[in-house]
């Protein structure tokens, strides 16, 4: 689950990981209000508040000099259609802003912590390129990233700060300043069972202090349960509305550009039926997996989600049935399409136990869909009832 | 012969009284797994259809001298019930839970390297012995005994597999689920071990799909020290980066873990790669020479 930039903020607040003054507005007058609030003279940061990367170069955060300014830039941020290569090329409406005072960068690092699933062990990633987007870094000169793991049993220790700290180049009461950074981020980081904690830049001012100036959490959803207060900070308007709903039904849901519907049973099977339509000509509008169960009401939720897409021109249901039988699941899928009044082409591929009933079942039904025999067929016909090949 | 279970492998079930675990408890057993006792705390003296239920595993262990645990207890608790099994001396462990937090899993994966222990999953659907032994959630009649090996990221497109191979007439001689999650158990490139020292495996099927680099790593091995056919898949060719596909551990990030490259490194390792999953009966079948 990701989160603001400002949201991050207070956490690092918490951990006492330096971070400029600053405050979220959600209006021009508030945004003034914050900007009072905090230095007198500026000048202030204005910037918009989205979950994706590269907001400065899509114009997203501005330096203001005067309060007139903190105006202005909050009118034009606020409500814009924020594209950057993270974005996609939609883009994403800014409905919030954080507003921060300035300060006199002298150079940027890169910082961040992260599960390395090869070796089950955290891996700190640190580059003097900060302020850069780091997967280009990480393409054009990889030579200036460094990482350490960390085991979990042992902890960070001291040489490995002395070591990344070298190797970024600091000395003295800077290198004092990043060890602690460091070590309150992976703090941060297992405590609050983050995916991700992320600083770009990590900034050192003319004035020799070294701060946050950006922070980006990613948290790992399946352990939201240890940390009620963090379902408070998630923000709807940055979730698929379609995804939001399917996950109240228990069902796993991803939008994508195509126009076949995809209803599945299991994350594997529903990622190989994507692939198989892409395959045979097609090219599928969603990735489903109504789960293990398949009962009915979920296939329900499920057909509801999949046809609240206006690009869907039909809908493949691909249940590989294994303990529950199929002609179960037959009628789960013919009672929906009732209920729903279908109209869009549909195939129907069953396996499992009672498969002959189950399409039995389905072509006595009356409803107009087609049956399939294994992934291919059913590829084949979903492919040519939404078109044909492209 | 075959790997990690066989028809002397005794099994308890850690949660055995939940619904999940109850079900598929007596799925096993009828299947003529040896399921030998349960835990649920706090229940020690009752039964599931004659099955002896415990308060500790190391009380089942005890009594039983059960060599496998199946674990059905939820997300929250799971962790302590690995370690438990782990500390008990259970020398396979399958836990089938999903959504187990990854910070959970990274102490568990360093604690089980000191003792003996074996780990599959979590979020798997287990692993079987066709005609002699199933652990987990997967339908038993649809395999048939063999000599085919399949080790697999998922759950239903791992049927779909040894659907493929059985209706071919091809058997399998084990099927291992071994997860969709980021941090687990045995890896890839564990159970190829494992197959390529099997006398009675010939070939194996390998499911991998987008996230993580488990499968160059495997492709790596493959390529050396393989002495059997591989035929490959793997899923997710057509899903968009920065999502997660279902599974924790299906996600491609910072450019790493796409589709294109394991099948790249797979294809140079000699692995026989099926770009469609309607063809992996078919490919195997063509790399036994049949």
């Amino acid at each position: 689950m990701k989160i603001h930039e400002y949201q991050a903020k207070e956490l690092f607040r918490k951990y006492q990981i330096p971070v400029p003054n600053g405050k979220p507005a959600f209006s021009v007058d508030e945004a003034l209000t914050v900007a009072k609030s905090l230095s007198s003279q500026g000048p202030w940061v204005v910037k918009a508040q989205i979950h994706a990367g590269g907001r400065g170069k899509g114009g997203g955060v501005k330096v203001a000099k005067t309060l007139d300014e903190v105006k202005n830039y909050a009118q034009t941020i606020l409500g814009m259609t924020l594209v950057t290569h993270q974005t996609g090329p939609e883009g994403k409406v800014v409905k919030r802003l954080l507003i921060e005072d300035g300060c006199n960068i002298a150079s940027e690092f890169y910082l961040a912590v992260t599960l390395d699933r090869s070796t089950s062990q955290w891996v700190i990633m640190a580059s003097p390129a900060g302020g850069m987007d780091i997967e280009h870094v990480a393409a054009t000169t990889p030579e200036k990233i460094f990482k350490e793991w960390v085991n979990p049993i042992v902890g960070l220790r001291d040489f490995q700060c002395r070591s990344l700290s070298a190797k970024m180049g600091f000395a003295g009461p800077q290198s004092k300043a990043f060890t602690d950074i460091l070590k309150k981020l992976i703090r941060l980081f297992v405590e609050s069972d983050c995916s991700l904690a992320e600083i770009n830049p990590l900034t050192v001012t003319k004035e020799g202090n070294v701060l946050a100036l950006d922070a980006k959490i990613d948290f790992d959803e399946n352990a939201l349960f240890r940390h009620p207060s963090f379902t408070e900070l998630r923000d709807q308007n940055e979730e698929d509305p379609s995804e939001t709903q399917a996950k109240k039904f228990d069902l796993s849901y991803i939008s994508l550009d195509g126009n076949i519907g995809c209803m599945v049973n299991g994350a594997g099977l529903a990622m190989a039926t994507m692939d198989i339509i892409k395959y045979e000509g097609g090219s599928p509008a969603n990735f489903l997996d109504v789960g293990g169960g398949a009962t009915q009401e979920k296939v329900t939720e499920a057909f509801k989600i999949i046809l609240s897409d206006p690009k869907v021109k039909a809908v493949l249901v691909n249940i590989f049935g294994g303990i529950m039988k199929c002609d179960v699941i037959a009628n789960g899928i013919i009672a929906a399409v009732k209920q729903l009044n279908l109209t869009v082409p549909l195939v129907v591929r069953l396996e499992g136990t009672n498969v002959d009933l189950g399409k039995k079942l389905l072509n006595e039904s009356g409803l107009k869909l087609e049956t399939a025999t294994g992934m291919k067929e059913a590829a084949q016909k979903v492919v040519a009832a939404a078109g044909g090949r492209k | 012969m075959s790997i990690l279970v066989d028809k002397n492998t005794r099994l308890i079930v850690q949660g055995i009284t939940g619904q999940a675990g109850a079900f598929h408890t007596k799925q096993c057993k009828e299947y003529g797994t040896q399921v030998v006792g349960g835990v649920t705390p706090g229940k020690a003296g009752e039964n599931l259809d004659g099955i002896p239920i415990f308060n500790s595993v190391r009380d089942a262990v005890d009594k039983t001298r059960a060599n496998a645990t199946m674990i059905y207890v939820p997300a929250p608790f799971a962790a302590d019930a690995i370690i438990e099994a782990a500390d008990a001396g259970i020398k396979l462990i399958i836990c089938i839970t999903e959504g187990i937090p990854v910070m959970d899993m990274v102490g568990v994966k360093h604690y089980l390297k000191t003792t003996q222990s074996l780990l599959i999953g979590p979020n798997c659907p287990g692993v079987i012995t066709p005609g002699e032994c199933k652990i987990g959630i997967m339908p038993g009649y649809i395999h048939k005994p063999g000599k085919i090996g399949v080790v697999s990221r998922s759950g239903t497109l791992t049927y779909e597999a040894v659907h493929q191979l059985s209706q071919r007439g091809i058997g399998q001689s084990t099927c291992v689920g071994i997860g969709g999650d980021p941090v687990q158990g045995l890896s890839f490139l564990d159970v190829l071990k494992l197959f390529n020292s099997d006398p009675n495996t010939e070939g194996v099927i390998m499911l991998g799909e987008i996230g993580g680099s488990a499968e160059e790593t495997a492709a790596e091995y493959i390529k050396s020290e393989m002495k059997k056919p591989v035929v490959g898949f793997i899923g997710g060719q057509t899903a968009p980066e920065g999502k997660r596909m279902g599974h924790a551990g299906a996600i491609i990030s910072g450019g790493s873990g796409k589709a294109a490259d394991k099948i790249k490194a797979l294809e140079k390792a000699g692995v026989s790669v099926s770009m469609s999953p309607a063809t992996l009966g078919e490919t195997m079948a063509k790399a036994l020479g049949r």
